[in-house]
């Protein structure tokens, strides 16, 4: 048979393509999803049925302590500790909710932080947000003038406010104002330290490596010990600190070290002809660091950064081990009074004190991946 | 000829001050004497001021009696022992919650960094979720959560819950388990066989690595290593004719007696510590477990290895190098954490430290022994990492 002739025996060609048939329905939608990612087999199958029991329990008793089982009106402890089986005792927060933001700060000066609070947000969300115009003045404000203000503000003494003891300031207050200024002292002071430890000239090499390698070395809480009792040891006679000082610098020393070792793990990522070519362009060290290094090494360093403020954030609740009374030492102190002694009153103010922990360091990590991804210009492959 | 003026040469001519060298011998000269300068001002003030309000100097207050009782003591202590044995006792009880907690942090962050990249929705949700929580909110928190809204809020002993009726109580004054009474002799025989069974394993390790690497054969080391670290002890249990007594607590109408008493303070504090550390052990791991690329796994499967082999030989070393390194420090971080013990009153090196120093006054000392002993553990532990970090590092051509 010849090739022609078996051309014209095929019976039958196709000449225009089948329409595609759509997948099996086991592998598209919902149903596939859940294959793929929950029920790919026996072992997988199990741990979902597992993972879920787990997750819906933890949840589920969330909301019956919170919610369905909670204790919503009251004047004392008395309606949370009668009823056996009861939930989160709210009344208790909104009793000492006053006390949870400022602490023992006299009630009639409360308006002081409460405008220290607003404008602190007011210049702090238009700094983070990136569209917003006018950063330069911005940051002069938040930076220079804010301090300021706060300052004068919150412990008076001047333009006729009546003076407020610092051993008065208590609650969320406190733990702001301690995580605030650990923040920005930790942080210029971090770069000089990883400046020194990079530097070539040996003394100040070896005292930076002294210096962060003794505060790493350390648990924060012998660091409050030693500020609250050794420090006034080490001051001229005559010459008082304040607690919440104290407590301020040793926060401040703490977290610089650890700093000082996020912000060296970037200098060392930049590569030496960075280096070099500032150089080559007759810039001085300090030029050439502020301009050249420091730009791209803090910009490779953001995670680790904001790591350490977060770090340091949640570490101010240490200081009510030195008896400063933070948001934790407030609740601390205030689900001991008699009045309001139940079983489920300290794990109340814990929740609060959790959510409102959360929100800040959750808010943190959220903002610094923002910021990442906005920073990362082409460096990714 | 004479020897040209070194500025008939055509070098800038540069002025001391401007000179880079001469400069940093200066500023390193200043800085140095701003140190000495606050050190010694330091001193003289604390000379000072100790002068000032009667307090002795040096470590003679060690000998005195300490007079104060810890609610958890592993080795004998009483009133009458000395501020020196009080400290040891809170050395062994800082230990104690380190080892226990980095032991079950490790376990528990491996499981949950292997979570996190698992194919399983629901896992890798759920432990995220696990970690984004326990990240984000403050150890101290934590510890407190454990302590006074959980374990304290238990029942009295008279009502305690028993998860095995008659052998374990739990209640708000701790955990009670049944003591293990071994026949006389028989606990350290087992422990001396252990460390045989131990070291053995070790030389069958080399031996095996050796006769591999020149002849190609290989020998199970998994195996033969359990059965001897294992089964050496079995053995000589077994030959003693199980001579070992569990002794159930006695329970009466208001308390509990006998067995072996883990107070709620170390619990508390164990549970946060090894939870909160998890969560970081876990983004380390997985970190670790990413940076291996995928790569490496198809050419070891291209070169025949099994699934198995792949993981253990090619994927586990490479992610360990990257692991190791912040695990360690991890494990410093917890135990440094373990000083937070001070706020639920555990006997930790910190707590009895604090009550010294409130009895004594001697605040340097104390504060110096703390240091000294986080201090060390830390600069040893780095010391270890910088070695370990030489070794493994990629020998790069």
């Amino acid at each position: 048979m010849t090739d022609a002739a078996k051309a014209t025996s095929i019976a039958f060609v196709r000449r225009e393509l089948l329409a595609a048939k759509s997948p099996p329905a086991s592998t598209v939608g919902m149903v596939g999803w859940m294959r793929v990612n929950l029920f790919s087999g026996p072992l997988h199958s199990l741990l979902t049925v597992i993972g879920l029991a787990i997750g819906i329990s933890v949840f589920w008793s969330i909301v019956d302590f919170a919610i369905i089982r909670a204790v919503w009106t009251g004047t004392s402890g008395e309606v949370c500790r009668n009823n056996a089986a009861v939930g989160a005792c709210w009344p208790y927060v909104t009793t000492y909710w006053q006390s949870f933001m400022f602490g023992s700060y006299p009630e009639t000066e409360r308006w002081r932080p409460t405008i220290v609070a607003v404008l602190f947000a007011a210049l702090l969300l238009p700094l983070l947000i990136p569209s917003v115009p006018y950063k330069k003045l911005n940051a002069w404000l938040f930076f220079a003038g804010l301090p300021v203000v706060a300052f004068v503000l919150l412990c008076g003494g001047y333009f006729g406010l009546s003076p407020v003891e610092t051993t008065r300031w208590g609650g969320l207050l406190v733990t702001l104002v301690v995580a605030v200024t650990g923040i920005v002292a930790s942080l210029p002071l971090g770069i000089l330290l990883a400046l020194g430890r990079r530097s070539k000239m040996p003394v100040i090499r070896m005292l930076s490596i002294v210096f962060i390698e003794f505060w790493r070395g350390v648990p924060l809480i012998t660091v409050l010990f030693m500020a609250s009792n050794m420090l006034p040891l080490f001051m001229p006679t005559g010459v008082e600190v304040d607690k919440l000082l104290r407590a301020l610098i040793g926060v401040a020393l703490f977290s610089a070290a650890y700093m000082a070792e996020v912000v060296r793990g970037g200098l060392q990522a930049i590569p030496k002809g960075q280096y070099e070519g500032a150089m080559a362009l007759g810039l001085s060290y300090w030029r050439m660091m502020g301009l050249i290094i420091m730009p791209q090494a803090l910009k490779l360093v953001i995670p680790g950064i904001v790591n350490s403020f977060i770090a340091l954030f949640k570490d101010t609740t240490l200081v009510l081990i030195v008896s400063i009374f933070d948001l934790l030492g407030i609740i601390q102190s205030t689900r001991a009074d008699p009045n309001w002694t139940a079983p489920t009153t300290a794990g109340t103010g814990y929740l609060v004190a959790g959510l409102i922990f959360f929100f800040f360091c959750f808010g943190m990590s959220r903002y610094s991946m923002f910021i990442e991804r906005r920073l990362n210009t082409g460096h990714k492959r | 000829m004479s020897v040209p003026k070194r500025s008939d040469t055509g070098a800038a001519r540069v002025l001391w001050y401007n000179d880079p060298g001469v400069r940093g011998v200066i500023y390193q000269v200043l800085t140095l004497l701003v140190v000495l300068a606050l050190a010694w001002e330091i001193i003289h003030n604390t000379a000072v001021n100790l002068d000032k309000r009667n307090i002795a100097q040096g470590f003679g207050f060690l000998d005195s009696k300490a007079g104060f009782d810890l609610s958890q003591a592993p080795i004998p202590y009483s009133q009458d022992a000395s501020y020196g044995q009080a400290l040891l006792v809170g050395l062994v009880n800082t230990a104690l919650v380190a080892i226990l907690g980095v032991f079950i942090a490790t376990i528990l962050g491996f499981l949950l960094g292997v979570a996190r990249l698992s194919n399983n929705w629901v896992i890798a949700r759920l432990a995220t979720a696990y970690v984004e929580a326990v990240r984000n909110l403050p150890l101290l928190l934590q510890i407190f959560f454990w302590y006074f809204a959980v374990l304290r809020v238990l029942p009295a002993p008279r009502d305690s819950i028993q998860p095995i009726t008659g052998w374990v109580f739990l209640n708000n004054r701790g955990l009670v388990l049944p003591e293990f009474v071994f026949a006389p002799g028989l606990g350290q025989s087992l422990l001396v066989t252990l460390v045989i069974g131990f070291v053995v394993s070790v030389f069958v390790r080399r031996w095996a690595k050796r006769r591999q690497e020149s002849t190609g054969a290989q020998f199970a080391t998994g195996w033969s290593s359990l059965a001897l670290i294992v089964g050496l002890p079995l053995v000589v249990f077994a030959a003693s004719g199980f001579a070992l007594e569990l002794v159930a607590p006695q329970k009466s109408t208001f308390n509990i007696s006998g067995g072996i008493r883990v107070i709620p303070e170390f619990m508390a504090l164990v549970l946060a510590l090894s939870l909160y550390t998890a969560a970081f052990i876990a983004e380390i791991v997985r970190a670790g477990i990413l940076a291996v690329s995928h790569g490496q796994t198809e050419a070891a499967r291209s070169l025949g290895l099994k699934p198995s082999t792949t993981l253990r030989l090619v994927v586990v070393p490479q992610a360990m190098r990257v692991i190791i390194p912040p695990l360690t420090s991890q494990y410093l971080n917890l135990t440094k954490n373990s000083s937070l013990a001070v706020a639920i009153g555990y006997p930790d090196l910190v707590y009895v430290g604090g009550t010294v120093l409130n009895q004594t006054g001697q605040a340097i000392e104390v504060i110096a022994i703390w240091m000294l002993f986080y201090l060390g553990t830390s600069l040893i532990t780095s010391t270890f990492m910088n070695w370990y970090n030489r070794r493994m590092a990629i020998v790069e051509r």
